[in-house]
């Protein structure tokens, strides 16, 4: 069923091309040779064979799993498939007035072409075990529920959102449930539920996908492949924004910040144990330079100090930037055998210490929900207040900063105008090894608004932008190995 | 030079041959590996047959399997070749007699009977058709990789004193990576790549199906989902295919016939390997533990 145009070899090629600098665009690194190898392997697959087409560029343009999505999509844009626009009859049956949908389980109006929920119910359950049906089944939901309209200028998720709000899957997933039960009687155990709510749930993620891309196909008819590449330019998970993440990009970035975590872990222990050369022990080289009759033919040298930095990371958890301490706090904490110690802070108007939530084999998720529970982070009314925060945390632990201390405040600096109590910074520096900050926000917006970023700066040894996970990467990477 | 398979059907119906149920894009993969005679790059979680993967490439089409087992500090003298330091020095001592000139003793002594070959080097030289895999490739340092590429681009080896020797049939290449540091882009673009994920749960039962031979298709489905389940957790290590595999043995002696709570509670251990995550596992899943 899965019919795609075969396109003549010259359109091939630009399509190709066309592709790859979308691709490129997106942030994927493709290079030459890559590119190169595509059209090579094209030779070798047919082209009206979908799968492999798709597999031929996907093994040779995307290095990479994280990009994966982004080449998935991509790849619908460029190459879609033909959406399923019924003819003109039965488009007007799909206005209400009982046409022949050629749909299974999909009657063509009947009543006010509504398609009733136990009809819906009833087809996912048969569409999902043929993935042509439920293709049809999507095609025919858009049509009847999105209202689209050519040239209209509005995005894909307004038509989505109209879809979806019309099958209403969020109560599909009971009603099915319900379904089950009736027909074949209650479960045995809530092992046996689970299993089966899960099941339902992956068929119905699997007809949103569905609506999803059959959107696309038929914006792709109407807009054409480079216009909608530009609208869609998905974001890779590390360049997303902390401060402006999706729900959808939240769950991406939880998933993207473990494997980080460990990556970076192994990659800072690697170096710590081959950066084994330390200064030259200019004693133990003379004396071994006298077997060589005085030449220092063996030089030698001192095994170097540990240098494991300990950290104490301050963070704001106020509404704004409470995603992106949640990450940082993830990610220090996970690499906290890089570091002699880890202590955590977090505040909004009043400041409490959490290191105890992490410590132990503690799980990041319900250390994190800890944080939000018991932590006495509120001091008057909940809005941020750095300068109080401050100054409470250099009454209480003011004197645990040593030298051997690098401090590190995570936050916007938008101090919704209270004073700004830099003097505890200048405080602290003199006490600790190092005095970083780091800001969500981009470094344009810092020091409009209530954002006072440079009365703390002048007292830090570097402040930096953390937009994103890349950016975040290499800033802790950079701390662990000393090269701020 | 011949080629190995025919089309990615027969790709995908050769693996299977040897018990492997490669998905679509893994078996156009291995197809395009053949044809355009570039390595591929398999990368993914522990324990969804990445390493399986090249064995069975290598079982389905009579080939020897040559592998380099990559850690940290591998170097030249293990993975291309290393001059056998003893039998030169024997030969020298064995010649003082003869009273030979330096340079006809040097031709003697770096000649190929006093070559060691490793991996690599052994790939390129084999007579025989030969699969090469280049096992958990992320382990070496990156300085290390730079080893490889001369290998994995032109299929040749230079040894200084004796020239560059090239691969008298291309073998094929398979490396495989767990993703624990990023690979340099030099070795990925000479790769095909291939991200292989646990497979969905139908694919799962269909392979638990191959593998435990006499299982019965209800328990494989029910075992598939439970794993599909246990994976959707937020746990340090997740059960890996083989582990799935594992378990679907164990049932199968103890003479299970249907997934219940209290079975899943008692064996549990053999899909989870930490306390933490086998607690996690029962109280999600209101399993009894044992």
């Amino acid at each position: 069923m899965s019919t795609v145009e075969v396109p003549a070899p010259g359109r091939m090629l630009d399509l190709l091309s066309g592709f790859v600098h979308q691709l490129r665009a997106a942030g994927l690194p493709v290079s030459m040779t890559e590119n190169l190898d595509a059209m090579r392997a094209l030779e070798y697959v047919s082209l009206a064979d979908r799968a492999s087409f798709k597999t031929a560029l996907a093994a040779t343009l995307v290095k990479h799993a994280d990009h994966e999505k982004v080449f998935n999509i991509l790849f619908d844009v460029y190459f879609a498939l033909q959406p399923f626009n019924f003819d003109d009859d039965e488009e007007e049956g799909v206005d209400g007035r009982g046409g022949g949908v050629p749909v299974p389980g999909m009657p063509g109006g009947g009543a006010g072409g509504e398609v009733s929920q136990e009809e819906l119910a009833a087809m996912l359950m048969r569409a999902v075990l043929d993935p042509d049906a439920l293709r049809r089944f999507a095609a025919a939901a858009v049509t009847r529920h999105a209202g689209m309209e050519p040239g209209r200028p509005v995005g894909g998720t307004y038509y989505l959102y109209r879809t979806l709000r019309a099958l209403d899957l969020d109560s599909l997933l009971d009603r099915l449930m319900e379904q089950l039960v009736a027909e074949q009687g209650p479960f045995a155990d809530e092992l046996a539920e689970r299993l089966a709510r899960e099941e339902l749930a992956a068929r119905i993620q699997r007809l949103r996908e569905e609506v999803e891309a059959e959107i696309r196909r038929r914006l792709v008819v109407d807009r054409g492949p480079e216009a909608m590449a530009r609208s869609l330019r998905a974001k890779l998970p590390e360049d997303v924004e902390f401060m402006h993440a999706s729900r959808e990009e939240m769950v991406a970035l939880q998933r993207a910040i473990g494997p980080l975590a460990r990556a970076l872990a192994a990659r800072l222990a690697m170096r710590r144990r081959r950066h084994h050369r330390g200064q030259l022990d200019f004693r133990s080289t003379v004396r071994h330079s006298l077997a060589y009759g005085g030449v220092p033919a063996d030089p030698r040298f001192r095994r170097p100090h540990p240098t494991k930095p300990e950290i104490m990371v301050i963070a704001d958890i106020s509404g704004s930037v409470a995603s992106f301490a949640r990450f940082t706090l993830q990610l220090v904490h996970a690499l906290a055998s890089q570091f002699s110690r880890v202590r955590s802070f977090v505040f909004i108007d009043g400041i409490d210490e959490v290191t105890r939530f992490f410590e132990g084999n503690a799980d990041i998720g319900d250390a994190v929900k800890r944080i939000n529970t018991e932590a006495d982070v509120v001091w008057v009314d909940g809005h941020s207040d750095y300068g109080h925060a401050f100054e409470v945390f250099h009454q209480k632990w003011g004197n645990e900063v040593t030298p051997k201390t690098s401090v590190i405040i995570l936050g916007d600096a938008r101090n919704n105008y209270h004073a700004s109590q830099s003097w505890v910074l200048a405080e602290l520096r003199k006490r600790a090894r190092h005095l970083y900050w780091i800001d969500p926000e981009p470094s344009a917006y810092w020091n409009t608004g209530d954002s006072v970023i440079s009365d703390y700066a002048k007292y830090c040894d570097g402040v930096y932008e953390c937009r994103n996970l890349r950016q975040l990467e290499r800033f802790v990477e950079a701390l662990t190995s000393s090269e701020l | 030079m011949a080629e190995r398979f025919e089309s990615v059907d027969a790709v995908q119906e050769a693996l299977r041959r040897v018990d492997y149920l490669a998905d679509q894009s893994t078996a156009g993969v291995v197809f395009l590996a053949d044809r355009l005679e570039k390595p591929v790059l398999v990368e993914g979680p522990a324990g969804v047959g990445k390493t399986e993967l090249a064995k069975a490439i290598a079982a389905t089409t009579g080939s020897r399997l040559i592998r380099l087992q990559c850690y940290e500090g591998l170097d030249e003298s293990k993975a291309l070749y290393e001059w056998n330091y003893k039998k030169q020095l024997l030969r020298i001592q064995a010649d003082r007699e003869h009273e030979r000139d330096w340079e006809t003793v040097e031709s003697d002594i770096f000649s190929e009977a006093f070559l060691l070959t490793r991996p690599l080097l052994e790939a390129i030289r084999a007579d025989e058709p030969v699969v090469l895999l280049i096992d958990e490739v992320d382990r070496v340092e990156i300085e290390t990789e730079a080893l490889l590429l001369e290998v994995l681009s032109d299929f040749q080896v230079s040894v200084p004193e004796l020239g560059t020797m090239t691969a008298v049939r291309r073998p094929i290449v398979v490396l495989t990576s767990n993703n624990t540091r990023e690979l340099s882009e030099a070795l990925k673009r000479r790769c095909l790549f291939l991200h292989l994920d646990y497979p969905d749960a139908e694919r799962e039962q269909e392979i638990v199906r191959v593998r435990v031979p006499g299982i019965d298709a209800t328990l494989a489905d029910q075992i598939a989902r439970v794993v599909r389940s246990i994976r959707a957790l937020d746990l340090k290590k997740a059960p890996s295919i083989s582990e799935t595999i594992d378990w679907a043995r164990t049932l199968l002696h103890l003479g299970v016939e249907k997934v219940t709570p209290d079975v899943v509670g008692g064996t549990l251990h053999v899909l989870l390997k930490y306390q933490r995550d086998i607690e996690r596992a029962n109280k999600e899943l209101k399993v009894a533990e044992a």
